[in-house]
């Protein structure tokens, strides 16, 4: 497909990154299982992740290399950022799950209700 | 050699981080946090000489310049900052060695060392930093391993609090990039003076500014724990290693509310800031924060949950402050950051001192502690005087600006109810000071020596700090005012 034939996505991209944002944080607030709650988080994350990459983009630009025939280049910066952010986010899910792991075997559970009702136990 | 200072201020922490973990040694990794929390220590006060003698310093990463580069920028006002996170980082991290032995479990106690080398590391960069994005990356060091040192508490409730740390942080830090996405989007840059270069000619009634300026504010303030955003922070003091908790509390939030103060003053500058009428929302959750979070205190049996509960209240001053928007109000603010971390820190390890010698920070098995540790009592004694704001210490300094910069802003109201909330801190100080005292122990025949001398020493140069500073003003104060002359004014 040449360039100049995609056609402009208007406000599309950033409907979906604030639905999914909506969804994750939802599944952040809603959900008791922990990590149900972690991919709710990973949800709202990914969702800034296509913030940054649709802000990045320039309608029928493309990668910024110089080549022939190519004038319109997107704005690398924002991928790049997104790169780190990612790297940021891996990091966090890691540490999440490992503290679900360690939760498991302390409490018996994953459910933020029966760690609850352990606790008022004590 | 001097001109590589603020990299080498991160750099050196974040370097011995993967030393600790390649000796596997709890000694071993003991001596290289005691030997680079110093060393930093000391790069910070050449640092601040440096910037108090020669002006702001900018330090290009690989000599890439400004807005393209990343750039360390150090002014007055992080020069200090740093100078107080390294200098608590070098006095927790002398009092760490009995105290984490005794409340970390054994085999895990080098990679304990390694994790708060990082949060150093990370805090440190925080404030150096002069661009939006990579104080993201430093933001998320020092929590992800803030989140490992919490986790470590020897209750397994230390694994939930850290989880909900982890969730609520994440999410802070994700609302941070969200707000600086869209400044970026307006503005095409992320480093802050060029930030603020390019928003001064901007209206504030844009949309998207408006929007930034609320996903930042929400962010930083599920860091710094404003009041209600501050759900996270009750367990996770209570649950962490005492040493992890006098750390984080005399530095993380003060961290982050540097973070806002830079967001509001620097980046957006004052004009845009009122204009955008958040200061009288800050200004009410500040002021229920010094209420409910005191009223709660009160009831608390848990000694370190009470002073966690004073933390949110004391983080409400700070907030008080700064939302009035004058020179005296900021001022205010910015002092109370620095003697709040100062007598913070010192009520905590006196905390660690208890924990480490009774096993226990619940009020009925610290009756009649005073005279079985005195010297750890007397300590926790000017630590809760400072936190209620007597005369000759820290606090009655910072509580005095802040009546002050309330009469200026002619909000009488508001300097009453500075007064009547430290009376809620009276009554929780108290509490706990009249069981220590006059309570006969409810176990005679215990016997509980007073701490060591490793963590007692520290605790008084806290303890000792806070009368200083109460007494000698000169310097804290004359920083404050330099530093909130610099934001208000408008001066990048």
């Amino acid at each position: 497909m040449q360039y100049n034939e995609i056609i402009n996505p208007g406000l599309y991209n950033y409907w979906i990154v604030i639905f999914l944002m909506m969804i994750g944080f939802y599944i952040v607030i809603a959900r008791g299982n922990l990590v149900k709650k972690l991919v709710g988080l990973n949800i709202f994350q990914t969702s800034v992740f296509v913030l940054y990459i649709s802000m990045g983009k320039v309608v029928g630009g493309t990668a910024p290399i110089f080549g022939e025939g190519f004038e319109v280049f997107s704005n690398p910066l924002p991928h790049v950022l997104i790169l780190t952010a990612i790297v940021v986010g891996v990091a966090t899910t890691a540490l999440g799950l490992s503290l679900v792991v360690r939760i498991r075997e302390a409490y018996g559970t994953i459910e933020e209700e029966d760690i609850h009702a352990q606790e008022e136990d004590f | 050699m001097t001109a590589h200072l603020p990299i080498l201020q991160v750099l050196i922490p974040l370097m011995a981080a993967p030393l600790c973990v390649v000796f596997r040694h709890r000694d071993i990794a003991w001596i290289i946090v005691l030997l680079v929390s110093l060393i930093s220590f000391v790069i910070s006060t050449m640092i601040l000489d440096q910037v108090l003698t020669q002006g702001v310093i900018s330090y290009f990463m690989g000599d890439w310049p400004a807005p393209w580069g990343i750039e360390f920028r150090i002014d007055a006002v992080n020069a200090y900052i740093l100078l107080i996170v390294s200098a608590i980082g070098a006095v927790v991290a002398f009092y760490g060695r009995h105290s984490v032995t005794r409340e970390v479990p054994r085999d895990l106690i080098y990679l304990f060392y390694t994790a708060f080398l990082l949060c150093l590391t990370g805090l440190l960069g925080m404030t150096a930093t002069g661009d939006a994005f990579n104080l993201f990356v430093f933001l998320e060091i020092s929590s992800l391993s803030t989140y490992a040192m919490i986790s470590l508490g020897k209750d397994r409730r230390a694994l939930t609090a850290s989880y909900q740390y982890l969730i609520m942080g994440t999410l802070g830090a994700t609302f941070y990039v969200i707000g600086l996405g869209l400044l970026y989007m307006m503005t095409g840059t992320l480093n802050i003076v060029d930030l603020h270069a390019k928003l001064l000619d901007m209206d504030g009634s844009i949309r998207t500014l408006q929007a930034a300026l609320a996903f930042l504010t929400v962010g930083l303030s599920l860091k710094l724990a404003l009041f209600p955003l501050h759900l996270w922070l009750p367990n996770a003091y209570t649950y962490a290693p005492s040493s992890v908790t006098a750390f984080l509390a005399a530095t993380a939030t003060k961290v982050a509310v540097y973070v806002m103060l830079r967001v509001f003053f620097t980046i957006f500058g004052v004009d845009i800031f009122e204009e955008t009428g958040l200061a009288p929302v800050l200004m009410t959750l500040a002021i229920a924060g010094m209420f409910v979070a005191s009223t709660v205190a009160i009831f608390q049996n848990d000694m370190k949950r009470l002073l966690a509960y004073s933390s949110v209240a004391q983080i409400g001053y700070i907030m008080l402050g700064i939302s009035f928007l004058n020179v005296t109000g900021v001022s205010a603010g910015i002092v109370h950051l620095l003697n709040h971390a100062v007598m913070k820190c010192a009520a905590f390890l006196a905390m660690g001192c208890f924990m480490y010698r009774v096993g226990s920070v619940q009020i009925e098995d610290l009756h009649g502690i005073g005279k079985k540790m005195p010297w750890t009592m007397a300590a926790f004694v000017v630590a809760g005087l400072s936190l209620i704001g007597v005369p000759l210490t820290v606090g009655f300094i910072s509580k005095w600006y802040l009546i002050q910069a309330a009469m200026e802003a002619d909000m009488m109201p508001i300097a009453l109810l500075i007064l009547l909330s430290s009376l809620l801190a009276v009554v929780y100080v108290w509490r706990f000071i009249e069981v220590a005292y006059f309570k006969e122990p409810a176990n005679p025949s215990l016997k509980i020596k007073e701490a060591p001398l490793s963590m007692l020493i520290p605790l008084w140069v806290m303890a000792g700090a806070s009368i200083y500073f109460g007494v000698d003003t000169d310097m804290t104060l004359g920083v404050a005012q330099l530093a909130a002359e610099m934001l208000v004014g408008g001066a990048p």
